[in-house]
C-alpha cells in the first residue's frame, strides 16, 4: 500500500494552534475507550511478536536525554507526559492531545498559568501509582540531568533559571506545584509560551517516578506507563519490549493498546541484510533507509510491502553568512539558482522519495506557502536551475575563482549529493573541494563556527511541528553560539528585524506572518533547501495495520503480525 | 654476503634494464640472467608495463575513445550507442519510482564497462585511477625505501646511542597497527592540509597519502637493512677499509650502500604492493584520494552502493588491484631469487 496523504491536505493551515486544541478535545473524548471497531480488530489481531532491526542502537534508553528518533519512536508506546501528539495518521497525528492529564490544560493568567488534572487509578509497569509528587519530581529532573532542551524550551518556567545554573538542587521553585489531594499541577511560566504544550508533549517531559535516579539511566530500562516496557537493552545485541501489566487504556488518541506481545529491535546487521530478511519474512521492519541499489528491486517486485510517507524534514545546505564568498547574499543566491534539485532527489532514491523545494517551511507546516524563488521561472515550486543566473551572480559578487569547501558526512547518499553540488560550484565560478567527515560528528562540525565551515550538506528533522522549529530554531540571532558544538544556526545569520519578527509570531501563531517570515529568509538564502524527505517504510508481508504518524513513523502499537 | 669487490653498483643496476650487450660482468648480470629464465616474473614485469601504459593514455582514452569528462557528473545526459540514444542514469521503470540504475557495460568506447552513480564512465575513471593507485603506490614506495635506506644504514654503521634512538623510533612506529596508523594520519591531514612554515599541502593533494603511505611502512623495510648492516659493518671489507682510515662516508657510499641495494630492490616491489593496497583502502574510506579524482580504492566506494544493480563499478577496480598486487609479488619474488647470490640457477654465459 502506498501513501502520499496529508501533505497536500494540509498544506495552509491557517489556525493551527486552535485547530489543534479543538481536534485534541474531540479525539480525547473519543478516545477514551477502545473503539468498537478497534475492539473488533484487537481480538482478531492481538498477540504474536515484532521483530525490528537497526544496524546500530541510539544511545541510552532515558527518555529525558535521548534525543533521537529512533528512541522516540520507542518511547511513544512505553512513555506518557501530561500531553502527547496524537498515535494517529495525518494531521491528527500532529495535534497535541491529553495524556496522563485527562484533559488539555487551563491556560490562564494570559498564557503564564497551565493548569492539569492527573488521571486518577494510572500505575507505572513497576505497579506503583502514578501520582502528583512523581510528575513534579519529573519536571525537576529534567533540570538535574540537564536535560537536551532545557536551557531552550523549558528554562521558560518560572525558576528554572536556578535550575540552570545549579541543577542539583533544582526545586523549580515558584515554577511547579501540585495537589495530591486533588491530583491538580500547576505549571508557571515567565512569560506566555504558544508552544508549550508542544514541547511538554515530547518525550523529554515524560513522567518517571519520583524515585528515578537524577542521572543518565543509560540501559537501565525507565518504568514505563505505555501499553509496553522495556525488558532489556544491551546496545550490541538488542532492545525488548514486552506488554506492561500495569496497563490499560485510557485513551486511543494518546496511548493506544497495542496489538503484538513483545517487540524486539536487534542491532547490528547491515541495511543491505536487513531488506532481504524483510523480504523473506524473517524480519518485520528497519529504521535503517533502504540501500540506493535495493530500491527499483523493492518497487518493482515488493511493493506491496513499501510504504512512502513525507516528513517534516529536508535536506538542506548551510552556507556561512560570516565568511567569504557566501558572507554576500548573491554568493549564496547564485549557489540555490544552480542547484538541478531534481537530480539531488535522484541521487537521494528518485521522485517518489524527494520534494525539490526552495524554501524554508516544508510542506504541512503552518504557514506554509509554496514560494520559489531560484528557479527558472520563480514562482510557487522548483521548475529547473537557471545556471546563467547564478554565473552572473558569481560574476557580480567579485567571488569567482575562490575556494570552496564543501563539507558533507561519509554516507553514501550525502557523498554523492556533495560530489554533484562540487560540480555545481566549479560550473559557477568557484574552485570547489570536498571535505568527507563521518557522519556521527557532521552536525556538531558543521555547526561550529570555530571550523569555519564555508558550505555543508545536512538535514533537519523537526521536533515538533511547529513553524518556529524551523525558522526560529535554525536562524534566530539566539540559535548562534559562536565556538560551539550546540549551536543550530549553522549559517551564523542573524538579523535582528525577522527575529522581532519570529518573537512575535510566536505569540501569535500566526500561519500569514510565518508565511511572510519564511519568504523572507529564502529570500537572503542564508541556508538553501534542497528536497523534502520521504520515508520509505518496507515492512514483512505478514505486518500488518501499517500505521504511519508524521512526528512518530510507524506506530509500533498499532501494527499487527497476526 | 656478497664481498665489496663483487658488490653490484648503481651504474650497473640502472643499466640493467636499458643495453644488455652494455652490461659488465659481475653479479647483476647474473641476476638478470636469472631473472630472464624466470617466466613467472617476466609475465608479471609485462602485465605491470601493460597496466602502466594503459594507465598513463587514460586521458587520450577519455578524449577520443570515450569521448567523455570522467571527473564531472552526468546525471541528466544521454549517450548514442549503436545508434540507440540512451539515458546515462536510466529512470527506474517500476511502479514506485523508486531507485534509478547507471548505464551497464555497453562493450562499445563510449561506456565500455557502464556508468557509475554520477554517470561518468567507468573505463576512462578506471584508467585515470590507475594513475593515481601507482603514482601514490610507486612514490610511496621510493619515499618509503629512502626512508628505511637512511634509516636502516645510519643505525646499523653507526651503532651506540643514534641506533638505540633509531630503532626505538623504529620500534614506536612498528607498535602501531599499520591501517590505524594510516588511517590516523590521514584523517587528520586530509581534513586540514599540511602547513609547515611558508610550505603549505593542499587537502586534495596527491603528497599527503605518498607521505603517510610512505612513512607508514618505513620499519618493514628499515629493521632488516640494519640488520644487513650490521653484519656488513664487522665484515672483512669494510674493517679493512676502516683499518686503512678511509673515511665513513667512503665506506657508506662505495661498499655498504651497494650491498644494501639489492635488498632494497627486492623490498621494492613487495612494498609498492602493500603500499597499493594501503592507498586503496585510505581512498575506500574516503580519507586517500579526493574527489572529483579517482584511485581504484574510490571507484570501489562508488560501486558499493550499486554491487546489487551495476557490480562491475565495485568489482573492476578490485580486478585491476587484484592483478596487479599479484604481479608485483610475482615479481618481488623473482627478483629475491634473482638477486640471491645462494641460488642454485645456472647461468648461461
Amino acid at each position: 500500500m502506498i501513501k502520499f496523504c496529508w501533505a497536500a491536505r494540509i498544506c495552509r493551515r491557517a489556525a493551527a494552534s486552535a485547530a489543534a486544541v479543538l481536534l485534541g478535545l474531540s479525539l480525547a473524548r473519543a478516545g477514551i475507550e477502545p473503539s468498537g471497531d478497534r475492539g473488533a480488530l484487537m481480538r482478531a489481531h492481538r498477540g504474536g511478536a515484532l521483530r525490528l532491526s537497526s544496524y546500530q542502537p541510539s544511545g541510552t534508553i532515558d527518555p529525558q536525554i535521548n534525543y533521537e528518533s529512533d528512541f522516540w519512536q520507542v518511547f511513544a508506546v512505553t512513555q506518557d507526559g501530561l500531553l502527547t501528539f496524537a498515535k494517529a495518521e495525518d494531521q491528527p497525528g500532529m495535534t497535541v492531545v491529553p495524556d496522563l492529564a485527562d484533559a488539555l490544560p487551563e491556560i490562564t493568567d494570559g498564557g503564564l498559568t497551565y493548569r492539569f488534572h492527573l488521571r486518577p487509578g494510572l500505575r507505572f509497569s513497576t505497579g506503583q501509582k502514578i501520582g502528583v509528587a512523581d510528575v513534579l519530581a519529573s519536571f525537576r529532573r529534567m533540570f538535574k540531568i540537564s536535560g537536551p532542551n532545557v536551557g531552550s524550551w523549558y528554562n521558560i518556567l518560572v525558576g528554572a533559571d536556578a535550575c540552570l545554573a545549579t541543577p542539583a538542587t533544582c526545586t523549580l521553585a515558584g515554577g511547579i506545584e501540585g495537589d495530591p489531594a486533588t491530583g491538580t499541577i500547576t505549571l508557571h511560566l515567565i512569560r506566555p509560551d504558544a508552544e508549550f504544550s508542544q514541547k511538554i508533549a515530547l518525550p523529554f517531559a515524560s513522567i518517571l517516578p519520583a524515585d528515578t535516579p537524577p542521572s543518565d539511566l543509560g540501559t537501565t530500562p525507565p518504568a514505563a506507563t505505555g501499553p509496553y516496557m522495556i525488558a532489556s537493552y544491551n546496545p550490541v545485541r538488542a532492545l525488548v519490549l514486552v506488554r506492561n501489566p500495569y496497563f490499560h487504556q485510557w485513551s486511543e488518541a494518546a496511548q493506544p493498546d497495542g496489538f503484538v506481545d513483545s517487540i524486539t529491535i536487534r542491532y547490528g546487521l547491515q541495511n543491505e541484510a536487513e531488506i532481504t530478511a524483510i523480504e523473506n519474512g524473517s524480519l518485520d521492519w528497519t529504521s535503517d533507509p533502504a540501500p540506493l541499489d535495493r530500491l527499483a528491486e523493492i518497487g518493482a517486485r515488493f511493493t506491496s510491502l513499501a510504504h512512502i510517507h513525507p516528513l517534516l524534514a529536508y535536506y538542506y545546505l548551510m552556507m556561512n553568512t560570516r565568511i567569504a564568498p557566501f558572507s554576500d547574499v548573491r554568493a549564496r543566491r547564485a549557489v540555490a539558482f544552480a542547484i538541478n534539485r531534481r537530480l539531488v532527489v535522484n541521487l537521494y532514491g528518485g521522485p517518489a522519495l524527494g520534494t525539490p523545494i526552495c524554501q524554508l517551511l516544508p510542506e504541512g507546516i503552518a504557514g506554509h506557502v509554496p514560494y520559489c524563488p531560484f528557479t527558472l521561472n520563480p514562482g510557487a515550486t522548483w521548475s529547473a536551475p537557471d545556471l546563467a543566473q547564478a554565473r552572473a551572480l558569481v560574476k557580480a559578487s567579485g567571488t569567482a575563482g575562490q575556494k570552496v569547501t564543501i563539507v558533507s558526512s561519509d554516507r553514501d547518499i550525502e557523498r554523492a549529493i556533495a560530489i554533484y553540488l562540487q560540480s555545481v560550484l566549479n560550473d559557477i565560478g568557484y574552485r570547489a573541494s570536498i571535505h568527507s567527515i563521518s557522519f556521527n560528528i557532521r552536525d556538531t562540525y558543521l555547526q561550529n563556527s570555530s571550523n569555519r565551515v564555508q558550505i555543508g550538506l545536512t538535514d533537519w528533522y523537526q521536533d515538533y511541528p511547529s513553524p518556529s522549529d524551523f525558522l526560529n530554531v535554525l536562524l534566530s540571532c539566539a540559535s548562534f553560539h559562536p565556538g560551539s558544538d550546540a549551536s543550530i544556526n549553522m549559517s551564523a545569520f542573524c538579523d535582528p528585524g525577522i527575529d522581532a519578527r519570529m518573537q512575535q509570531a510566536m505569540q501569535t501563531q500566526s500561519a500569514a506572518d510565518w508565511a511572510g517570515i519564511d519568504h523572507d529568509l529564502t529570500d537572503l538564502a542564508p541556508l538553501t533547501t534542497l528536497f523534502q524527505i520521504h520515508r520509505l517504510d518496507v515492512v514483512s508481508a505478514r505486518l500488518g495495520h501499517f500505521r504511519f504518524s508524521p512526528l512518530v513513523h510507524m506506530i509500533f502499537s498499532e501494527v499487527w503480525v497476526q | 654476503m656478497v664481498p665489496a669487490s663483487r658488490a653490484p653498483n648503481i651504474k650497473s643496476f640502472l643499466l640493467l634494464f636499458f643495453k644488455k650487450e652494455d652490461l659488465p660482468s659481475g653479479p647483476w648480470r647474473v641476476a638478470l640472467a636469472r631473472l630472464r629464465q624466470d617466466r613467472a616474473a617476466l609475465a608479471s614485469a609485462a602485465t605491470l608495463v601493460l597496466i602502466i601504459v594503459a594507465c598513463l593514455l587514460a586521458p587520450l582514452y577519455a578524449r577520443h575513445i570515450a569521448g567523455t569528462d570522467p571527473f564531472r557528473p552526468h546525471l541528466d545526459e544521454t549517450v548514442t550507442i549503436g545508434g540507440r540514444t540512451l539515458d546515462i542514469l536510466q529512470p527506474a521503470d517500476n511502479p514506485l519510482h523508486l531507485g534509478s540504475a547507471p548505464l551497464g557495460p555497453t562493450w562499445h568506447g563510449a561506456y565500455f564497462l557502464g556508468a557509475d552513480g554520477q554517470g561518468r564512465d567507468v573505463a576512462a575513471r578506471l584508467l585515470y585511477g590507475g594513475r593515481n593507485s601507482l603514482l601514490i603506490a610507486g612514490a610511496a614506495t621510493l619515499l618509503c625505501l629512502a626512508l628505511a635506506a637512511i634509516v636502516g644504514i645510519l643505525a646499523g654503521f653507526m651503532g651506540g646511542v643514534i641506533d638505540q634512538i633509531l630503532s626505538r623510533l623504529l620500534d614506536i612506529l612498528w607498535a602501531f597497527p599499520v591501517y590505524l596508523l594510516a588511517i590516523s594520519l590521514s584523517v587528520v591531514l586530509i581534513s586540514q592540509g599540511l602547513h609547515i612554515g611558508p610550505f603549505t599541502i593542499e587537502a586534495d593533494s596527491l603528497l599527503l597519502p605518498i607521505a603517510i603511505i610512505g612513512i607508514v611502512y618505513v620499519p618493514y623495510a628499515a629493521r632488516p637493512v640494519r640488520g644487513l648492516v650490521l653484519g656488513l659493518a664487522r665484515s672483512d671489507f669494510v674493517l679493512a677499509a676502516v683499518a686503512l682510515g678511509v673515511p665513513n662516508r667512503r665506506i657508506l657510499v662505495r661498499d655498504i650502500l651497494p650491498n644494501v641495494a639489492s635488498t632494497l630492490l627486492v623490498f621494492a616491489p613487495l612494498i609498492m604492493a602493500l603500499n597499493l593496497l594501503t592507498e586503496s583502502a585510505l581512498s575506500f574510506l574516503q580519507i586517500g584520494v579526493q574527489p572529483p579524482a579517482a584511485s581504484w580504492g574510490t571507484i570501489i566506494a562508488d560501486g558499493q552502493t550499486l554491487i546489487y544493480t551495476s557490480p562491475i563499478v565495485a568489482i573492476a577496480p578490485g580486478v585491476a588491484i587484484v592483478i596487479t598486487v599479484l604481479a608485483l609479488n610475482v615479481l618481488g619474488d623473482g627478483l629475491r631469487d634473482a638477486l640471491d647470490p645462494r641460488a642454485k640457477l645456472r647461468v648461461r654465459s
